[in-house]
């Protein structure tokens, strides 16, 4: 009888450790653990799994390299492909990706470990101080200036994507730091900051130039760049926070997870010393069920505070990945599910508490997912002094408000077609500005496509 | 010239001084009202501060600082030719006081800072300006030459009465409507008690008032809600919704509360600061 070989699972730091400490909770694959991950890999022709990919990475090659013991030959199929491999091996939600589509799924102990192969990968390559391939500077599109706003995944990828066809790109980023939602949202303990800072320096060798400190749509206008530039990309995000609308919401201590995590991750309010400030609350609700709200929710945990987490559904209806829920679980955060707030209280100024009532579950609603009904005189309160709200955020409105003509949705996302190209001609956009809060590689996926129309627009110009 | 770089220095009072700062790309479309936020170094928060004055020919932005935080004295200690390392902007909206055409200004501290540029503004559009500049006392009261200059009347007024009258700008400027001025607009700038002061009395007067609310930020660009304020009852957030509201329709109290916030994590930093 064959013995199937399942999945081979990520190394972790234990519960008890990481809730102490910042570190990377996620250890990476061995040499070992990674050839025999590797060996899993059936090599499939037809490449299921490649479907699943928003950046079209050729897995099972790199994969087949891997076995062969030859890293440089996967970090070069990697790299052809995937402008950022080593955050996209952190942060993307492979099971509904590339691994969704794994043969091995179902019957054969699981789907491959694409995506920590690829971090494996990824992290092989910066060690060894591998350079993806040149640009190729033969060409075309020598003389061609692109602008683009924001430097976020979206618009790293497709600078990348320019650069590397011979464009002279520029990136405007608002903030001091560039990366965007890699920098001031996704936590230190998922994706350390030092290891983005090496995936902009290798953006930044092709070429790129990046000028932070600058908001298009006030210090800039979309227009001046059209006229000094062959084409402008937007990959602004979505970054503005929603809140709850109750009572009580703008008391002290109360936080969109977007300033949260924005004081401890770019600020690094969490360092001693630091001189951006956070408040260190006791007892920390958490208030939604997403990867962000999981972000919030661990860390306030390592700030040390007693952390619950509620949401008005069920746990099979929580948006975050399967992992996150997990490691958050592990890590002691609390779980109040099928129930919503509807006050916040306070005491001088401050949260003192947080009421809320019960929910249960009827018919489905619009999203396909039962809709939660309140449950009659199920009211009831918290006990905490600190409120993080995570319930999604939608795009920033001064692009926009700064461009009537351009033509936008009443969600406030740009309107654009496959390939990013939006109602004003020359003008392109991706990532969450089109598509409303979404995902890393789906941002970076946009990107691509749309330096590939950029480039092909140009030359049908000239 | 250096990004960001200091290019002069002027002690106003005994602790505010302004600054004039490079910042070409800043200069090229700032208006009356709005502001920028700065950070000193690379390990420094992120502060707003309300643009003063700005010459586009020198490329150069104009800001006043009083010294109560650590952001504030550390920049006190850099001198003319130091860069700062992060100065963005314009962000929020521009002064919109087109439908008036009597406008009294009301500055009260650093408050006055706000009220200069609109100073010179309003009246190159052939607007009737007067101002009302308060203080606790005379060492604090500043921009006298350039406000008297700027204003058809400059009312002072100081807490000890060391100049000008004795009492709160309220006083004068109830004084004034009491005399029989006119104004159809009053346009207020300063401490958020000395605004809230302000706006009780306007409204008693049926005077239309405007306010330029200096919140906390992080980001400035509508990111973190940090700044958010509850004005008709709805959230408003300063950073991309003002920073100037119709002052009859703030919630004073809860401004107040929430720039209280850090209060005690403030007073650590400016200990560690002032050694």
């Amino acid at each position: 009888m064959t013995v199937i070989i399942t999945r081979h699972a990520m190394p972790t730091q234990s519960a008890e450790d990481r809730i102490n400490n910042f570190e990377e909770v996620a250890l990476g694959y061995t040499p070992s653990l990674a050839e025999e991950e590797a060996e899993r890999c059936l090599g499939c022709k037809n490449a299921p799994c490649m479907q699943g990919c928003p950046v079209g990475v050729h897995i099972p090659d790199f994969i087949g390299k891997i076995k062969e013991g030859d890293m440089r030959g996967a970090a070069e199929i990697l790299t052809r492909d995937n402008n950022l491999p080593a955050i996209c091996g952190r942060v993307c939600p492979q099971e509904n990706q590339c691994e969704k589509y794994c043969v091995r799924k179902v019957k054969l102990g699981g789907s491959v470990a694409i995506g920590n192969l690829e971090r494996y990968t990824a992290d092989w390559a910066m060690k060894n101080g591998f350079k993806a391939r040149n640009n190729d500077l033969s060409t075309q599109f020598a003389e061609m200036r692109v602008a683009i706003v924001g430097s976020g995944p979206a618009s790293l990828s497709c600078a990348a994507d320019l650069a590397r066809a011979g464009a002279r790109v520029t990136v405007f980023e608002a903030l001091h730091k560039a990366g965007g939602v890699l920098v001031y949202g996704i936590p230190e303990f998922r994706l350390p900051k030092a290891l983005v800072q090496k995936e902009i320096d290798g953006v930044l060798a092709l070429g790129v130039k990046i000028v932070t400190d600058v908001v298009v749509g006030k210090t800039l206008f979309i227009d001046e760049l059209l006229d000094e530039y062959d084409c402008v990309f937007i990959g602004s995000g979505a970054g503005l926070p929603s809140f709850l609308g109750i009572k009580g919401e703008n008391l002290n201590g109360v936080y969109s997870a977007n300033e949260y995590l924005t004081r401890l991750n770019l600020m690094k309010a969490y360092e001693d010393g630091a001189i951006t400030p956070v408040l260190r609350g006791r007892k920390v609700v958490v208030v939604g069920a997403g990867n962000v709200a999981m972000d919030s929710a661990r860390t306030a945990r390592r700030l040390g505070a007693e952390v619950h987490l509620v949401y008005r559904r069920s746990r099979a209806e929580m948006p975050a990945r399967a992992e996150e829920i997990e490691h958050a679980e592990e890590e002691g955060i609390v779980f109040d599910l099928l129930v919503n707030p509807v006050e916040i209280l306070g005491d001088n100024g401050y949260v003192s508490g947080m009421r809320c009532v019960r929910m249960s579950l009827g018919e489905p609603d619009a999203s396909g997912r039962r809709r939660p009904v309140e449950i009659e005189g199920s009211e009831f309160e918290i006990d905490c002094d600190e409120v993080i709200v995570a319930l999604g955020t939608s795009p920033n409105p001064i692009i926009k408000n700064s461009m009537p003509r351009l033509e936008t949705t009443s969600k406030g996302t740009i309107v654009a077609d496959e390939y990013g190209r939006t109602s004003v001609e020359r003008l392109y956009a991706g990532g969450d500005a089109i598509t409303g809060a979404a995902t890393v590689i789906l941002a970076m996926g946009a990107g691509k496509r749309a330096a590939e129309a950029m480039l092909k627009d140009y030359i049908e110009r000239n | 010239m250096k990004n960001f770089e200091i290019v002069s220095k002027r002690r106003l009072a005994n602790n505010v001084s302004e600054y004039e700062i490079y910042a070409p790309y800043v200069v090229k479309h700032c208006l009356a009202g709005q502001f920028v936020i700065l950070r000193t170094d690379a390990d420094g928060e992120r502060v707003p501060f309300t643009i003063c004055d700005y010459s586009r020919e020198r490329g150069t932005v104009r800001i006043l600082v009083q010294e109560i935080g650590y952001t504030t004295l550390k920049l006190s200690k850099m001198e003319v030719g130091e860069a700062l390392a992060d100065f963005v902007g314009p962000l929020g909206n521009p002064t919109d006081l087109t439908e008036f055409k009597s406008i009294c200004l009301v500055g009260g501290g650093i408050g006055t800072a706000v009220i200069y540029p609109q100073a010179k503004q309003l009246r190159s559009e052939g607007k009737r300006v007067d101002a009302v500049v308060g203080a606790r006392n005379q060492n604090l009261l500043m921009y006298v030459e350039e406000m008297r200059e700027a204003c058809d009347n400059l009312y002072l007024i100081t807490d000890d009465g060391s100049n000008g009258k004795k009492g709160f700008v309220t006083d004068m400027l109830k004084e004034l409507v009491a005399s029989g001025r006119r104004y159809d607009c009053v346009f207020a700038v300063g401490p958020l008690p000395m605004m809230k002061a302000v706006c009780a009395l306007t409204r008693e007067l049926g005077i239309k008032t405007v306010v330029s609310m200096n919140s906390m930020m992080v980001d400035g660009t509508g990111m973190c809600g940090c700044c958010r304020l509850t004005v008709c009852g709805k959230t408003k957030y300063a950073c991309i919704d003002g920073p100037e509201f119709d002052g009859h329709e703030v919630d004073f109290d809860e401004a107040i509360a929430r720039s209280r916030i850090y209060r005690e994590q403030e007073q650590n930093h400016v200990c560690s600061i002032r050694g």
